[in-house]
């Protein structure tokens, strides 16, 4: 019974259970990631930094920095993890 | 004093406090109403305060000041009003009067230590914000936060000490209770540095707040997010700016919980993390102490606390309406809860620091003044935070609560005024964003930063947006750390295992010496003493008569004889005379 009035709901406004809506937010996704990165070489920078003013820095670094942080993590929870009623 | 009102208003943190007396006395609309009147009314009295020394108390040789106004305090003091008022519309709801008079007592004394202008009564509303934010925690009534209360109040009585010692110490030293401008340069002002550092949740003392807080109930986690770190980021920039071994602990405590972040599984933990994440830049920009980096803590405060409390608002009302928060047991809950999808976006997209938001023109002031004092390792380890942020509390939190896989609740959006409280504090991220200098018009210096540059625009969305990228790619590769039902040991592993068993342990000790002396002193002893005290002539008679009356002759003949009186006077008459020769040596 619920489950019928959950999928009628699913019917009116999920947004992301029709694929092509999924595929429409990723074209917008990926373009804008490249028109950011275009758009890099013809702005005006004078950062603190040398590294700053260098097209496409802050873009390798977002990217590499998140993957540093996800493995990181990653190996962190070999050594941290624990059962939920560890402490218990 | 009517006067003294009208001229400088009153103390808005005795506001709360006499206010939330009330707060039981009232029912129905009239309870909402008070509660309602008490931020509007501090906000108020704030206004009407003039810059300087206010409400000067005599206190034995001392003056306390209790409305110590300049540039420093009053932001704190908007916004702790401002995101009090929030937190009562998103708690009115919640028919626990423990819980309201907590809220407001606990407020209510952080702005008492916002305007405190003496040390003494700092440490006074100190400790009353540890009292009252522990009751909620208590009041969620689970065994797991009545734990949590209680390793949560220890620790801040223990942080209290050191502060209460360093206090006393600084008093001694120079004789005057002023909070100024301190250096580590003595243990008194080192005490003081960790009382506040416990209280600020600088790593290794920062497990509290990520062990208490998810535990609190829903509405009284958004007032814990707002006060005790943020009243700590004040009193740090009052008296520690420009102390060096802060930009270093900010600039740790930026990273080491983003880790954290990625892999934990209850929601609100994962936002206790970024809390502290968050925290780290304005340590850093305490620690680094220049005009634009007080500038920039003050504004990263002021932002912070009301997205942060937005997105423990959001993760409050899931709770609330589904009874879960856990990434395992929820998921894909945009489908029924649109709104409070919107609002935890609008958080998520302000603590990420994207432009039009309120982090990206506040988080952005302390980076800034990282790189014009050429701090090259800072900077980039701040940046590399900045990218950590979008990976934990941009997308992990509402991807796995509203999208992510669809754990098929389909759950109702919470009452209109848990809404309402949401839709106030998203409005005002957003506002910040667009109009910067709103904010930066209340900052403790002048402000000439420019955040909306070309070039500072678009590096930040390639920094974030390229960060997306990498969490996209690997959750899609399934590298990303799955979903699991387990926790990760931090640093309170030390006060929670091994501290534990040495509690268990010293008890065994104790306990057990407790029971041999027991049995020893009050049932052996004790029992003797009786026994013998029982019938003394007779006794007494048979230990002299040891020697030459055997036992059974003596329990034969000797002890009835003396049971029934029908022994020779004399032994009495010796007893009675042995018992005067006794009196006579002893006095």
């Amino acid at each position: 019974m619920e489950e019928e009035k959950g999928e009628v709901s699913e019917n009116k406004t999920n947004l992301f259970d029709n694929p092509k809506n999924v595929k429409r937010l990723l074209t917008v996704f990926f373009t804008s990631l490249l028109i950011l990165f275009m758009i890099d070489f013809f702005i005006h920078k004078h950062g603190h930094f040398e590294w700053e003013n260098w097209p496409g820095f802050y873009a390798v670094f977002g990217f590499v920095a998140c993957v540093i942080v996800i493995f990181t993590a990653k190996l962190l929870r070999v050594f941290s993890k624990r059962d939920e009623r560890y402490y218990d | 004093m009517i006067n003294n009102i009208l001229n400088t208003g009153f103390p808005p943190g005795l506001i709360f406090i006499i206010g939330a007396i009330f707060i039981p006395l009232f029912k129905g609309k009239w309870k909402s109403a008070l509660m309602l009147m008490l931020p509007i009314l501090a906000f108020m009295s704030l206004m009407r305060m003039p810059e300087g020394s206010n409400w000067m108390v005599k206190f034995m040789d001392y003056d306390l000041i209790l409305g110590q106004v300049d540039r420093l305090s009053l932001p704190f003091g908007y916004i702790f009003t401002i995101i009090s008022f929030i937190a009562v519309i998103f708690a009115l709801q919640v028919e626990d009067d423990i819980q309201h008079v907590a809220g407001f007592v606990y407020a209510g004394s952080a702005l008492g230590v916002t305007f405190a202008g003496d040390l003494f009564s700092l440490y006074i509303f100190w400790e009353f914000m540890a009292i009252g934010s522990t009751f909620l925690i208590l009041a969620r009534r689970t065994k797991a936060s009545q734990s949590a209360a209680f390793r949560y109040i220890m620790i801040h009585v223990v942080g209290g000490l050191f502060l209460l010692a360093g206090i006393i110490l600084y008093i001694n030293e120079t004789g005057s209770m002023k909070i100024v401008n301190m250096s580590l340069n003595s243990l008194s002002t080192w005490l003081i540095f960790i009382g506040i550092a416990v209280n600020a949740a600088i790593p290794p003392l920062h497990p509290w707040l990520k062990d208490a807080y998810p535990e609190a109930t829903v509405t009284g986690a958004v007032f814990l997010s707002a006060f005790t770190t943020k009243s700590a980021v004040y009193v740090m920039a009052r008296t520690f700016p420009g102390t060096e071994l802060l930009i270093w602990l900010g600039a740790f405590m930026t990273i080491l919980p983003v880790f954290y972040a990625e892999i934990e599984n209850d929601i609100r933990r994962v936002l206790g993390y970024s809390l502290i994440n968050q925290v780290g830049f304005m340590m850093c920009g305490v620690g680094i102490g220049t005009q634009l980096a007080i500038n920039g803590t003050v504004a990263h405060a002021f932002s912070h606390i009301l997205y942060k409390a937005l997105l423990f608002m959001a993760a409050g009302s899931v709770l609330h309406v589904t009874g879960k928060i856990k990434c395992t047991e929820i998921g894909g809950l945009y489908r029924t809860m649109p709104l409070t999808c919107m609002f935890c976006l609008i958080g998520a997209a302000s603590i990420s620091a994207f432009p039009l938001f309120s982090g990206f023109v506040s988080k952005s002031m302390i980076i800034s003044a990282a790189g014009d004092g050429h701090l090259v390792y800072i900077w980039l380890m701040l940046q590399f935070a900045s990218a950590g942020v979008i990976a934990h509390a941009g997308i992990k939190v509402p991807y796995f609560t509203f999208f992510g896989h669809d754990s098929g609740i389909r759950a109702k959006e919470p009452p209109l005024n848990m809404l309402i409280a949401m839709g106030i504090a998203a409005f005002l991220c957003i506002f910040i964003g667009v109009f910067p200098q709103a904010l930066y018009n209340i900052l403790p210096y002048p402000v000439d930063y420019i955040p909306y540059t070309s070039a500072h625009v678009v590096g930040q969305l390639q920094l974030l947006m390229f960060g997306i990228f990498a969490f996209y790619l690997l959750l899609q590769s399934g590298y990303y750390p799955a979903e699991i039902r387990a926790i990760n040991i931090d640093t309170d592993w030390f006060y929670r295992k091994p501290l534990r068993t040495l509690e268990l342990g010293i008890a065994k000790i104790l306990n057990g010496l407790n029971q041999s002396l027991d049995q020893l002193i009050v049932k052996d002893f004790t029992g003797y003493v009786n026994r013998f005290a029982l019938e003394p002539v007779s006794n007494l008679t048979k230990f002299i008569l040891s020697p030459i009356v055997r036992k059974d002759k003596y329990e034969e003949v000797i002890a009835p004889a003396l049971r029934n009186g029908t022994s020779p006077i004399g032994v009495y008459a010796a007893f009675a005379g042995l018992f005067i020769v006794v009196l006579y040596v002893m006095f």
